[in-house]
């Protein structure tokens, strides 16, 4: 590399305008690709933007740190965006009010499923009592979920990890998994997928239908809720 | 769209604040939406107290902007996820089947429950009116 181009470089890498930029590209890119797809599950724009972006840090012998410097304006915005869905459950109030009594139970049996199901099968392959604590709150928004791993002797690291890659996955199996149940309402596979896969799952199902979103939203929200109160009560039982 | 974008980060802020003071188990952001649906309901009969930009779709427009592009926002905790990969040369088949299964189970539950208790609320329903008849 010559000087200046070496000049350049060091002072690109550091700033966060690069990090930003590549942020934002990689995504473009990823969107399209799912665009052209007719948003195919497997074409999941944030699995992709994040390998992409990854590459890139790997050859750059860039640090997650100094790339968070820049797409921390990014990430920031998940809060407002959080806020907004009160946007699409106020345009379709009518339907969420009709289909209130059925949502709640679905909610409950789904998120002591989500809850149980991870603590006994880690617990069966042999899995040490703090990872199935950083495992059970898995389905829950990631804030949310270190906060109860962290109550209930978890690492809150390792549960950030599979929270964010239990969204991609429920995000990329939704669609196929519902199509082969034959399932085809809307509300039903929203429920489902805001419950099991968070926000990941939440923007995969607007992607796909308003409805669906919307009641992925109030899944979403309702979740992180009733995770919070049931699962000390239900790790305490299934732990000890 | 100034007005519009503060009008979320202020739901947001009262939100953490109300979460706090009184250590609700809901997320901040969270109560914030619950806020801003509020506040939704009430611009209509409100609206000479609010700005302009509440209830001319303004509001509207920015909510949607950043719903339509929910996915990006999360990439860069997407990305932190890859830099930490090696907890799972440990438990790997563990935590592997673990999401794997109760994340079908969990989106199957969620499913079948809410079809089936639809279907027992709407029958009964449809019983009630037949005894009206």
């Amino acid at each position: 590399m010559s000087e200046p181009f070496f000049a350049l470089w060091v002072y690109l890498s550091s700033s966060p305008l690069m990090w930003l930029s590549v942020t934002l590209i990689a995504y473009a890119i990823a969107d399209r690709v799912s665009l052209a797809s007719g948003r195919h599950p497997l074409a999941n724009p944030v699995l992709h933007a994040v390998w992409i972006i990854a590459l890139v840090l790997a050859f750059s012998g860039t640090s997650y740190k100094t790339y968070f410097d820049g797409a921390q304006f990014v990430h920031f915005m998940l809060g407002p965006a959080t806020v907004a869905l009160a946007l699409p459950l106020y345009e379709n109030r009518r339907a969420v009010l009709r289909a209130l009594g059925p949502m709640v139970i679905a909610l409950i049996a789904g998120s002591l499923t989500a809850l149980a199901s991870a603590v006994l099968i880690a617990q069966w392959f042999g899995a040490p009592q703090q990872v199935i604590a950083s495992l059970a709150p898995k389905s829950v928004t990631a804030g949310v979920a270190m906060g109860i791993a962290e109550q209930n002797g978890g690492d809150p690291a390792l549960t950030a990890v599979l929270v964010i890659l239990t969204g991609i996955l429920s995000a990329i199996i939704v669609t196929p998994l519902m199509s082969v149940m034959g399932l085809r309402d809307w509300r039903a596979r929203g429920l489902a997928a805001g419950l099991a896969g968070h926000g990941i799952a939440t923007a995969r199902a607007f992607q796909v239908n308003q409805t669906a979103g919307t009641f992925a939203a109030i899944a979403l929200a309702l979740n992180a809720m009733l995770t919070a109160l049931i699962a000390p009560v239900l790790m305490g039982f299934m732990l000890h | 769209m100034i007005v519009a974008l503060a009008t979320l980060l202020l739901c947001q802020l009262a939100g953490e604040a109300i979460t706090r003071a009184l250590s609700l188990p809901a997320p901040g952001p969270v109560i914030g939406a619950a806020l801003l649906f509020a506040l939704l309901s009430l611009r209509e009969r409100c609206a000479k107290f609010l700005p302009r930009e509440i209830n001319d779709g303004s509001l509207d427009t920015a909510a949607k902007f950043l719903l339509a592009n929910l996915s990006l926002l999360f990439v860069p905790a997407g990305v932190g996820v890859l830099q930490n990969l090696a907890v799972f040369r440990l438990h790997g088949v563990a935590l592997a089947m673990a999401l794997t299964v109760s994340t079908v189970l969990a989106l199957i539950v969620t499913a079948f429950v809410f079809i089936a208790v639809s279907r027992i609320v709407r029958d009964d329903a449809a019983g009630e009116t037949g005894r009206d008849k």
